[in-house]
């Protein structure tokens, strides 16, 4: 469905995307996780006919991204990274101006988007630019999908939206592609990566690595303890210093760390611990999709 | 034999009816786009503001403030003199647009009186005798006492006095025996030039600002926004984006030039003397100029303010200064007169003059009709050109 071979951009001295090749087959919901700057919103500009590639070449559809831009505008849906519609249109207005630059009309493919669409329905009304985050979202992707598009390129659009909303994003994705939508999703946030089919991870313009979440989580190859204080400011402070340790990254309310040979003496680092803080709650945990990626970045 | 003539026929009708569809949709579009355009219009009175309010205000500040003109200015007169040549002169000034005859007083005593009471701007003094002495001689004293305290206006009423007398000595000097006229130059009836010579230039400029102006912000809004993004990933052809943000401004400019004219001649009674038809046509022609410009500025610049600060400084200030507006071109130095020859609004304001104060025909602005249209089609190629398809 996408096929993107040895994909480089440059601006001026800046090397946005160096070398990026991927396949995205159909009905597939792919991530591209990776933090601000790694290349996303180059790279789905790139796909989305908005740039051209200084060398490699991608299709969608079979349709190169760059001579075909014409055939593809018709059958790609596009997000942009920030809100793109009107904020002085309702509503309704701009999703009936979408339908028709497209050359479809809301009522022929209201069941694509019904799903969406039905939770700012009440509000169509309203003027786009007073909508909440979660509610703009929403009729962005509305916008996106009004001509039934086979291809989605959605660039970070749960960023910036509230945790919940955010979930129900993910969960509308999952019911889109029931109707056979191919799905290329940004995001800076990794928990969302197991959401994905499949991910990949991108750091600095570069690819670290493709696989589904469950063979990233399980290609994790070291041991991994949690350790869990009162002052976790001071315990990653003071776990650096300790010499086995490989890496200590913080997770929520825990500290995760592996060490060096893949052995912790538990006591030996409570009692290294305990002259700073006091209760200290060491246990041995599987890696999440997160542990993975910071592992890869690490490494890289 | 009969089969394949049906097959053809379906075919054509096939090809027929998609060009139909094809061309349904592409107007469809359009349609929808200019619909667009035309509620963001609508939904930011600022828009609406700069649209009409600023023509309406510039006319009447023009025509009202500006105007170095005088109209119905009440005078005194003191006629001690009383004969026909003294009436004459009187009536000659109560006739004239310019004054109005609105006391007459019986002593020269009552002269400072009515002038410091403000209702009369200028008395007239005919000493007796008057126009016994000026039958005799051939050479009379007259006195014209004028209220300065404004100065401009009564420098006009003066000057505007001076040249109905000496109108009056020449209609004197024609009607009776051939006698030498003093050359006197008639630098009188400068009326129609000041009072309406603002109108053609006025029409331009306002035109200009507008269609440039705005045509240039809509866009580069649209890039400012991010939403022209969303644009550039439809199906929408520049050429259609382009039509659909121009539209809506050639309709609303073209309203206005139908405004300024009516303010024109409803307000201060100056009509079109040629033909209508002809001045409308010309108008739609510049306005597309003026739009076509706009796009060009909107395609070099990034944001609303680059594109506000290029419309202003770069296409304003020159068409105020240099396209006969203010200035006469004849008076300035080579150079400029040159670099007019390439801004729209000098040719512009040529046609509105011709057309609408001397009442010519399309026989004597052809050649400014040609320039505006040549002018027009280079902007217009140019920015089809630079009008990108992608974000670089």
């Amino acid at each position: 469905m996408i096929q993107a071979e040895h994909l480089c951009k440059n601006f001026a001295s800046v090397t946005a995307l160096a070398d990026i090749s991927f396949s995205v087959s159909e009905g597939e919901l792919f991530g591209f996780i990776g933090p601000d700057g790694a290349g996303k919103t180059t790279l789905f500009r790139l796909l989305a006919t908005l740039m051209r590639p200084d060398s490699g070449a991608a299709t969608l559809s079979g349709y190169d991204v760059v001579k075909d831009y014409k055939q593809l505008r018709l059958i790609t849906g596009y997000m942009p990274g920030r809100f793109s519609l009107y904020h002085d249109l309702t509503v309704e207005e701009n999703l009936r101006f979408h339908a028709a630059v497209f050359g479809a009309t809301v009522e022929e493919n209201y069941e694509l988007i019904k799903d969406i669409y039905s939770h700012i329905e009440p509000f169509k009304k309203r003027l786009a630019g007073r909508l909440s985050g979660g509610m703009k979202q929403k009729l962005a992707l509305s916008c996106a999908l009004i001509h039934a598009p086979t291809v989605l390129l959605l660039d970070e659009p749960t960023t910036g939206v509230d945790a919940v909303s955010r979930m129900e994003f993910w969960q509308m994705l999952k019911n889109l592609q029931s109707h056979g939508i191919t799905i290329l999703v940004s995001t800076p946030y990794m928990d969302e990566a197991g959401l994905c089919d499949r991910v990949a991870l991108l750091q600095d313009g570069q690819i670290l690595s493709i696989d589904s979440p469950a063979r990233i989580v399980a290609r994790f190859d070291k041991k991994l303890w949690a350790v869990q204080s009162d002052d976790k400011h001071m315990l990653i402070e003071r776990l650096r210093s300790y010499r086995p340790i490989e890496s200590v990254f913080a997770f929520g309310d825990s500290v995760h760390i592996t060490t060096v040979n893949d052995e912790l003496d538990e006591t030996e680092l409570v009692h290294f611990l305990t002259a700073q803080t006091e209760e200290i709650h060491i246990t041995t945990i599987k890696p999440n999709i997160e542990d993975c990626f910071l592992r890869l970045m690490r490494k890289n | 034999m009969k089969c394949f003539c049906e097959s053809q026929g379906v075919r054509k009708k096939q090809i027929v009816d998609s060009i139909q569809t094809f061309g349904a949709k592409t107007l469809h579009r359009l349609l929808a786009f200019i619909h667009k355009e035309f509620l963001h219009i609508i939904r930011d009175p600022r828009t609406l503001v700069i649209l009409f309010g600023i023509p309406a205000a510039q006319i009447l500040i023009f025509g009202y403030v500006i105007s170095m003109d005088i109209r119905e200015v009440q005078i005194a007169v003191v006629d001690l003199s009383r004969d026909t040549i003294s009436r004459q002169l009187i009536h000659k000034f109560d006739a004239s647009n310019y004054f109005r005859v609105s006391h007459m007083l019986n002593s020269v005593n009552e002269v400072e009186k009515i002038l410091k009471s403000g209702s009369v701007k200028e008395v007239l003094v005919f000493e007796s005798g008057f126009g016994t002495r000026f039958m005799r001689e051939g050479e009379a004293m007259m006195g014209l006492i004028v209220d300065t305290s404004e100065p401009n206006t009564g420098r006009l009423v003066a000057s505007y006095s001076e040249a109905l007398i000496a109108d009056f000595n020449r209609e004197l000097a024609m009607a009776g025996r051939l006698k030498i006229v003093p050359a006197v130059r008639m630098l009188y009836n400068p009326a129609l030039q000041n009072e309406y010579m603002f109108v053609p230039g006025l029409m331009t400029l306002i035109l200009m600002l507008i269609c440039a102006l705005m045509t240039s912000i809509t866009i580069t809004r649209e890039k400012e926004f991010g939403s022209m993004e969303v644009l550039l990933v439809s199906p929408l052809r520049p050429m259609q984006i382009i039509l659909g943000k121009v539209a809506p401004y050639l309709l609303l400019a073209f309203g206005d030039v139908l405004l300024i004219l009516a303010m024109a001649n409803f307000v201060f009674g100056l009509p079109v003397k040629g033909s209508l038809m002809l001045l409308l046509l010309e108008s739609v022609l510049y306005i597309g100029l003026a739009l076509s410009l706009g796009i060009l500025i909107s395609t070099v610049s990034k944001t609303m303010q680059q594109a506000m600060f290029i419309s202003l400084i770069g296409l304003m200030l020159p068409s105020i200064l240099l396209s006969g507006f203010i200035f006469p071109l004849e008076n300035m130095p080579l150079f400029y007169q040159i670099i007019s020859l390439i801004l729209p609004p000098r040719w512009f304001i040529i046609i509105v003059k011709n057309i609408m104060l001397k009442g010519t025909g399309f026989r004597f602005v052809w050649k400014e009709t040609l320039v505006l249209i040549v002018m027009t089609a280079i902007f217009i190629s140019i920015s089809a050109k630079k009008f990108k398809i992608r974000l670089e």
